[in-house]
């Protein structure tokens, strides 16, 4: 591999810029490896101190560093330099709306999550002890709990891209399923409700892009599957 | 608009703002909002963004779900771990609380793992014991897999969504306003829109966690620069103990990452160069399972005898492969991720290289069990038995404060436990707290002339001769890291007080190159700066005048801990630009029963 990485950011400053465009950047390697934040910190520490992205753990455990990269979106700080084409394109999330350079207004998805009530919802009086879960129970919500809520399978989503107003997108939807899975809660019905409509739920169209840029491998698709197909045993 | 508003600020009321949104925060914005009180959450990251997620191992709690298990022996465990420096009253009441709170964040949904019977799984951990350290090991660490921080900050922050907490997010805390009567409110700054806020409150509370950032590797977020401590080193306030700075054995070798204790817990065990199972040496009964402080010390001493593995011969072997597949995947997968990832090794085959790394701030804002900041009063006064004081409507809960349930060392599990119990109580007592407090302060109308200041300072300044931050942060990590790591001497202590004395005033001459107001992460970046170094200055100054050996604190040149001179806290502050050192008693005295007194450390 050569010494040198290259690289493209997406750069928008609202304070100067009409219109955003795509900057070349050439970035030293420093150490074995390197992942894409390495690279982003090391234009900001060294090059460029304007260039602005959000960062946080470093771990890919907080979400905050979702981005597109090469045109598919990932988290910055477990992406890998090695095996990405060169020059490296690093936008935005698609179809949100910019802030600045790489940071996005995430307002609306966390919104669209507040809205499905994602707590623990049960009126049966609360046990001495515990509630009793048995360990196959609990694996229910393996695939779905792990969600770090980065925001890389939503707005990956095509009808999430069409219809992001009223489609709630994967992210949200598999929080909807781990609620409905989880044998503590006692609303399952009124979530159900909530969740039966052309909109909210049937934009997914099993597109799968979700499944495949998720970071953390988790796959929304089957838990909207999940969700549909409980509906139908309802239904029937 | 209310009265202090003018074209660059916003003035805000709320009963209670509470700056830091990870676990302690949220916890305690949870009780104060439950009691419907007006709360306020500001914080300088989304609120799922903070570094409780980061939280592998687990909670612990004397619950008995797999052997017999008694709060009391937890407190025995934890004073043990302190080297005695910790509070015994505080000690005793957050291992008194915890298996209630641990239940009561299962009833709030946390994903907890379960033993076959339905309760809640536990671990062995790092320094426990049963039966006053006589009952051989304990297992008292609740866990979601190797997940449990990221789970307890979603269920907490989920049901802060379902109790309407006003949450200010990415807003950066300025400065403290204070008055004679104590703490009336924070300026901040919102980050993405660029523009000033006067939180007004009855109370504040600190929740902005760590320092980890000091050092050059760390296991520590980006976001980890001890804010609440700067905050109030800034108002002319002491901090606590920030000497002791906790090394976690097993951070990824040369990366950072953690690798969580319960990787130990489970049944891996470190390997020197020789394949040697070292810690039995070091530690005949507890082994790999000794406190932190212990293992971290094992390992470096390894690695300056020449037994260190890699071609630099810098670190130590975790094997973890000899528990199987199933076990690693389905206890420990983060772990696994994180190995593969970070490390290029797959540790269901390979053993993953691992370096003590910085990773907990025990020291911090001093308070009393109930989250109240306090300070001992003029130099002397507190050791002469002078009660301390509080200061009216400030409070601090986790590892922003130092309570102190941690002394010199924490124990593993303790710390996401810690953030539930002072969450909670530091809520209650504000909540005690309002009921007294019905109408909001007359502001001194320039109070926020200070905040304003620390943001313009960075934007207008267009000297020549600049220096990037980002290379006076280097130095000054560089000069934490090699001059105050796991062993320290005198000599080179003093080295780094001048060093960092000399990044300090290259600091006055920083400047940045993004002049922007919206969303400026570098100035994000200079402000953390100032607060990192602040705090570097207290620790160093701190761990320099401590001639002994305790818990985190190791030198070389005192080896042994000296209770007739030591058994004491440290309180730093900064007068006048320089550090000033004051000490004050360890509160030995338990809220019901008998102190446990100090004796000899052995694991």
């Amino acid at each position: 591999m050569s010494n040198i990485i290259k690289l493209e950011i997406y750069r928008y400053d609202p304070e100067k810029d009409a219109e955003p465009s795509m900057q070349a950047f050439e970035v030293p390697v420093t150490k074995a490896g390197m992942k894409l934040l390495d690279v982003l910190n090391y234009i900001k520490w060294h090059i460029d101190g304007t260039l602005t992205y959000r960062k946080s753990c470093g771990e890919g455990v907080c979400g905050s560093d979702g981005l597109n990269i090469n045109g598919v979106n990932g988290l910055a700080c477990i992406t890998p330099i090695a095996g990405l084409k060169q020059p490296i394109k690093v936008r935005p999330l698609p179809s949100m709306n910019v802030i600045r350079d790489l940071v996005v207004d995430m307002e609306h998805f966390f919104d669209q999550y507040r809205s499905i009530k994602p707590w623990l919802q049960a009126d049966s009086p609360l046990p001495e002890h515990e509630r009793l879960q048995s360990p196959e129970e609990r694996a229910e919500l393996d695939g779905s709990y792990e969600c770090i809520m980065c925001g890389c399978c939503t707005t990956s989503c095509p009808s999430w891209w069409w219809n992001g107003d009223r489609f709630l997108g994967p992210a949200t939807l598999l929080q909807a399923d781990r609620w409905l899975k989880d044998s503590r809660d006692e609303k399952i019905g009124e979530r159900l409700d909530q969740l039966e409509d052309a909109f909210k739920l049937y934009r997914c169209h099993q597109i799968m892009n979700c499944m495949d840029c998720c970071p953390k491998e988790l796959n929304p698709t089957k838990a909207i599957d999940h969700i549909k197909r409980t509906l139908l045993i309802r239904k029937s | 608009m209310s009265y202090l508003s003018n074209d660059q600020i916003e003035h805000h009321f709320h009963d209670v703002v509470i700056i830091g949104a990870g676990g302690g925060g949220l916890r305690c914005a949870l009780q104060l909002a439950d009691a419907n009180h007006r709360v306020a959450v500001v914080s300088k990251v989304l609120p799922t963004r903070s570094h409780t997620v980061a939280a592998q191992g687990g909670m612990n709690a004397a619950l008995g779900n797999v052997n017999s298990d008694h709060w009391h022996w937890h407190m025995y465990d934890t004073v043990k771990g302190s080297d005695y420096l910790g509070d015994q009253d505080a000690i005793e009441y957050m291992c008194r609380a915890a298996p209630r709170l641990v239940r009561e964040l299962e009833h709030q949904g946390v994903p907890f793992s379960r033993l076959e019977d339905g309760t809640i799984y536990q671990r062995p951990f790092g320094g426990q014991s049963r039966e006053f350290g006589e009952g051989g090991q304990a297992s008292r660490t609740c866990a979601a897999a190797d997940r449990t921080g990221h789970a307890i900050l979603h269920t907490m922050y989920q049901q802060n969504l379902r109790t309407g907490t006003h949450f200010y997010d990415e807003f950066f805390a300025l400065d403290l306003i204070m008055d004679k009567d104590g703490c009336q409110g924070v300026m901040a700054w919102d980050i993405a829109e660029g523009r000033y806020h006067l939180f007004q409150a009855k109370a504040v509370i600190l929740a902005t966690g760590g320092a980890g950032r000091v050092f050059q590797m760390t296991t520590n977020a980006h976001i980890c620069t001890g804010d609440g401590g700067a905050l109030v080193l800034d108002a002319s306030l002491p901090v606590e103990d920030m000497e002791f700075f906790q090394f976690h054995p097993t951070g990824i070798a040369d990366v950072g990452p953690l690798i969580s204790e319960a990787v130990r817990g489970e049944g891996g065990y470190l390997l020197n160069a020789e394949g040697e199972r070292f810690m039995e040496r070091y530690a005949p009964t507890a082994k790999d399972l000794a406190s932190r402080d212990v293992v971290s010390r094992a390992i470096a001493l390894e690695v300056k005898a020449g037994r260190g593995c890699g071609p630099n011969k810098d670190h130590a072997l975790l094997k973890v492969d000899h528990l199987g597949k199933d076990v690693i995947m389905e206890r420990l997968p983060n772990i696994h991720e994180l190995a593969l990832r970070f490390a290029d090794v797959d540790c269901t085959k390979e053993p993953i290289p691992v370096m003590p790394t910085a990773h907990y701030t025990m020291g911090g804002v001093p308070t009393n069990r109930f989250g109240e900041v306090v300070y001992a009063g003029e130099k002397g006064k507190g050791m002469a038995g002078e009660k301390e004081k509080v200061m009216p409507s400030l409070y601090a809960i986790g590892e922003a404060a130092c309570t102190s349930v941690h002394g010199a060392n924490r124990l593993g599990g303790n710390s996401l436990l810690e953030i539930i119990v002072f969450g909670r109580a530091c809520g209650d007592q504000v909540i005690k707290h309002l009921e007294d407090k019905n109408y909001h302060a007359k502001l001194d109308p320039d109070c926020w002339k200070d905040g304003v200041e620390r943001v313009e300072r960075w934007l207008s300044d267009d000297s020549n001769e600049s220096i990037r931050i980002s290379k006076i942060r280097d130095e000054m990590q560089k000069v934490m890291q090699d001059h105050f790591s796991v062993y320290r001497t005198e000599e080179v202590m003093a080295e780094g007080v001048v060093l960092l004395e000399k990044t300090l005033e290259s600091l006055s001459s920083g400047s940045i190159e993004d002049k922007n107001r919206i969303f400026n992460t570098e100035l994000v970046e200079a402000l953390e700066l100032e607060n990192l170094m602040a705090l570097a200055r207290v620790t160093a100054s701190g761990a320099l005048a401590r001639s002994e050996s305790r818990g985190a604190h190791a030198r070389d040149d005192y080896p042994e801990r000296d209770d007739e001179q030591w058994m004491k806290h440290t309180l730093a502050s900064i007068k006048d630009g320089k550090v000033e050192l004051d000490y004050k008693p360890v509160r030995t005295i338990p809220m019901s029963v008998e102190s446990f007194p100090p004796k000899k450390r052995v694991y």
